[in-house]
């Protein structure tokens, strides 16, 4: 059941899907969206993609393991917790860059803890959808 | 201090990635970390000796008030140099002992996490940190001793271990906190300067008792002794580590850390003269009763625990003195007599004492480091075993009169038990005539023997010169005990008087029990009847009881269908908010104060509605699929609508990939079934009814009472100022309620692991057939 609209259709949402969601992670401080969300619609441009194209073919476009996503992202928050050990600060005090950077506004240890949870709601969005659907095929 | 700490844990999480460059001939290398260790606390001895304290601090949770504080006097120099320096011994050993093992790079990992755990408990100047410790040494030690997994014994002996010792670090907790509240700081410093208040308090008796059960527990003390012995299961550098020198050592180091603040009433001393008493005479005999050398050693190494609390509970000058030096001859000679039993189980595969003899010629040097180590235990002169012994008998007999002679009885008995094991142990198996079962025996290599004979010989040495022992290590040791100044003078040679008498009679006697206790002899059996008193039996009814337990439960609960799950979780939920409406009475719903309904309203309300019929009437398991994800939509525009777009986002986009869940798994799941039986159809519409009703009258409940703005009104004021954010939903997730996210998405990583190494092994099963 491959239908060739879905398949080219889905060859441009991709991209645009995941721009969407990264700009959901990073206007996430100011307005709606954030890390969970963001993570939520990448997730749903991978199924898409996987749903036109098979998740074969999806699992080779994002090259690694939807499950090692989820230590990374695991890492990159729990260090952004433990950044402000170094500074002498109590954990998960949260630490800013002094200047506005350009798109991004301010940036701190917050956006960082935000983005671990963006590639870990992907990488286990993916996992459990992926192995649950090689598993019914 | 806070690096001899955290290297050991990060050097143990490095393991997990590089463990496999270990895992042969370089796990010696390992060794360099307790070493490295034993020599920076090495160099801390003259500045510390000299009376200094020295403290250091890093803010962890300020807000409960538990910081990372850390001082470093003589009593925690003193263990601190225990645990690096018989650390380092036992790490080379047991990389020999262990070699090729598949997971010895995993069995360092939790020895670094062990000594770790340990240093922070014996450094530890905040209580809360001490209890986290304490907690971690449990933990670890489960590992260790079930470090055999494959082994149905092993595995219990660890749980026993573990359950005794943890119940026992609750009580600990239950008691540091309280004892924290009344010193209105967790700080140790501020717990040893509210002692007063402490003592005097009404609640002193339950703190102390508190306290007690969780050093009785972590130190073996009857009636909690049984899990040690079972503990011997363990692989044997870590009994002689774990078991032996360090980590049952901790029940006595709380002691004597909070001696200070709890000591020295009525109920301290006989509580713990009592029970330490009962212990050491109780272990003392029935280690003779025992064939097998690794619960030899185990018995007598709680009778020596007994010993420790038994002097730390008579509290004089005399007696802590000869606990500092007592705990440091045990630790120099138990340990080394484990090692020796572990080469001889090595070489020969058994333990039995009845069928080792004659392996002196062929294990000379082994022989050598058994005999000396036995020679330290029993108290022969110039050892430093002999010098405990004496200062054992010097407090015993200057106690108060009256009782002076009975304790001084105890513990000769108590040291004639403890004279006869060391040399059971560490004599026996190579004297005697040669068996020609061992003829293949050969002597292993260097890193075997020489961390016993290392040890031994240290307990020698330290014996031959106890003016700098004394001086450097107990002196220091006694002043954070007593908070005060006392000398500590010792010397080889006291002159001849009573306790010289008296020490050469255990001496003798303890040599007669040794000679008449040959394999052959079962008189001895009459103290079996000892073991009959142990509540070790209890415990394991208990176990088993619990397992029952368990399984009817998980019967119960768990049959197996989703649809008899979601009614059980259904109803568990309806039974809480029945109660909750019940509890807030009657209520009036002000309908003025809700707001007007529009066209919207009604138009999402009516597509709500329809969708939910048809889920119900379709006979299409797709069709009820996407009509409830249309039900799901609809909500999300009510949330649009209602200005929550955060909230109706994340929604939308869950409630897309539940469809898609679902229609991945729709060919999987048993055919639809179609509901005809009334009796079911009735139950459910009773119960999803009810289930809407309540949730109906809590909503209108939240809206008629007065609403507290307070936390609300918190966040919409800091998040600009304090999160530098706009999105108040936002902040709140990734910084005021940082750890909850933190949590929430460790819980996430877990499900998903959990769906993908389910669905894994079951894939790996069927390609396997």
């Amino acid at each position: 059941m491959r239908s060739t609209i879905l398949q080219t259709a889905s060859q441009y949402l991709l991209p645009i899907l995941l721009l969407f969601s990264f700009f959901l992670l990073i206007r996430g401080h100011y307005s709606p969206g954030g890390g969970f969300v963001g993570g939520l619609v990448a997730s749903i441009a991978f199924v898409l993609h996987s749903f036109a194209n098979g998740v074969e073919n999806t699992m080779r476009i994002i090259r690694y393991k939807p499950l090692s996503l989820i230590p990374i992202g695991l890492g990159i928050s729990t260090a952004s917790m433990l950044v402000p050990v170094f500074f002498r600060k109590p954990v998960m005090t949260s630490l800013w860059v002094p200047d506005q950077i350009p798109v991004f506004g301010n940036v701190g240890t917050t956006l960082f803890f935000d983005i671990g949870v963006y590639l870990l709601v992907v990488g286990v969005v993916l996992t459990i959808l992926f192995t649950i659907s090689l598993f019914s095929e | 201090m806070l690096f001899t700490v955290t290297i050991g844990l990060v050097i143990a999480c490095l393991l997990v990635p590089f463990g496999k460059f270990f895992r042969n001939n370089k796990s010696i290398v390992l060794a360099l970390v307790p070493f490295m260790l034993f020599c920076y606390f090495l160099q801390k001895i003259p500045e510390i000796s000299s009376g200094r304290v020295l403290f250091e601090s890093t803010s962890w949770v300020p807000a409960l008030g538990v910081n990372l504080g850390f001082r470093l006097d003589g009593l925690s120099l003193l263990f601190a140099l225990l645990i690096t320096g018989v650390g380092t011994l036992i790490f080379i050993y047991a990389s020999a002992y262990l070699k090729g093992h598949a997971y010895l790079d995993r069995f360092f990992g939790y020895l670094l996490l062990f000594m770790s755990s340990m240093l922070g408990l014996v450094l530890s100047n905040n209580i809360i940190l001490l209890f986290i410790f304490w907690e971690l040494t449990s933990i670890s030690s489960f590992f260790l001793i079930g470090f055999n997994n494959t082994d149905d014994e092993s595995r219990r002996s660890a749980l026993t271990a573990l359950s005794v010792t943890g119940l026992g670090g609750l009580f600990l907790l239950a008691g540091l906190v309280w004892a924290g509240s009344l010193a209105d700081s967790y700080s140790l410093g501020d717990i040893l300067n509210h002692a007063d208040t402490i003592r005097g308090s009404v609640y002193y008796p339950v703190i102390l008792l508190l306290f007690l059960a969780g050093a009785f527990t972590k130190s073996a003390q009857f009636p909690f002794h049984f899990w040690l012995p079972a503990a011997m299961k363990a692989p044997t550098p870590v009994s002689a580590y774990l078991h032996s020198a360090t980590m049952v050592k901790a029940g006595i180091f709380l002691l004597a850390r909070f001696t200070p603040v709890l000591g020295g009433t009525m109920l301290w001393q006989w509580t713990l003269m009592g029970v330490g008493g009962f212990t050491m005479l109780y272990a003392s005999l029935l280690s003779l009763s025992k064939r097998d050398l690794k619960s030899l050693l185990a018995y007598s190494t709680v009778s020596a625990l007994g010993v420790l609390t038994f002097l730390l509970g008579m509290g004089t000058d005399y007696a802590v003195i000869a606990a500092c030096i007592f705990l440091l001859a045990h630790a120099l000679y138990k340990a080394p007599l484990f090692l020796v039993t572990g080469i001889i189980d090595h070489e020969t595969g058994t333990r039995d004492l009845t069928r080792l003899s004659g392996l002196g010629r062929v294990l000379w040097p082994v022989a050598l480091a058994g005999g000396l180590a036995a020679l330290s235990g029993a108290g022969l002169p110039f050892t430093l075993g002999f010098i405990g012994k004496d200062l054992i008998y010097e407090s015993t007999l200057h106690y108060k009169p009256l009782w002076a002679w009975y304790f001084t009885g105890v513990a000769i008995v108590t040291n004639v038990g403890l004279v006869a094991a060391a040399f059971l142990a560490g004599v026996r198996p190579f004297t005697g005539r040669e068996r020609e079962e061992y003829r293949q025996v050969h002597l292993p290599g260097a890193g075997f023997w020489v961390p016993p004979l290392l040890l031994a010989v240290l307990g020698l040495v330290s014996g031959v010169f106890p003016g700098w022992t004394g001086a450097h290590l107990a002196e220091p040791a006694v002043k954070s005990i007593f908070q005060q100044y006392i000398p500590v003078q010792l010397k080889v040679w006291h002159g001849f008087n009573l306790v010289f008498i008296l020490s050469l009679g255990t001496l003798a006697t303890g040599l007669v029990v040794y000679f008449i206790n040959t394999p052959g002899f079962r008189r001895w059996e009459f103290i079996s009847v000892l073991e009959r008193i142990r509540p070790g039996v209890v415990f394991g009814r208990m176990y088993i009881r619990t397992k029952q337990v368990a399984a009817a439960y998980t019967n119960f609960f768990h049959d197996g269908y989703l649809r008899s799950y979601i009614i059980k979780i259904i109803l568990f939920a309806e039974a809480l908010l029945i109660y909750e409406v019940y509890r807030g009475g009657p209520f009036r719903i002000d309908f003025s104060k809700l707001s007007p309904v529009r066209f919207y309203d009604i138009a999402i309300v009516f597509i709500l509605v329809g969708a939910l019929y048809k889920t119900l009437k379709t006979s299409s398991r797709l069709t009820a699929v996407v009509c409830m994800s249309i039900v799901g939509y609809a909500i999300c525009l009510l949330f649009v609508i209602y200005s929550a777009p955060d909230l109706a986002m994340t929604q939308f986009t869950i409630d897309t990939l539940t469809v898609v869940l679902f229609v991945l798994v729709l060919y999987r799941l048993p055919p639809f079934l179609k509901v005809k039986a009334l009796k079911v159809m009735v139950r459910d519409a009773a119960i999803s009814i009810l289930f809407g009703v309540l949730l109906a009258i809590i909503c209108l409940r939240v809206l008629m009472e007065p609403a507290r703005y307070n936390i609300s009104d918190f966040y919409a004021k800091y998040a600009y100022t304090l999160g530098k954010g706009r999105n108040v939903v936002n902040v709140i997730l990734v910084d005021f309620r940082g750890f909850d996210t933190m949590f929430e998405i460790v819980v996430l990583s877990v499900a998903a692991i959990g769906v993908y190494s389910l669905l894994k092994l079951r894939l790996k099963a069927s390609e396997k057939e």
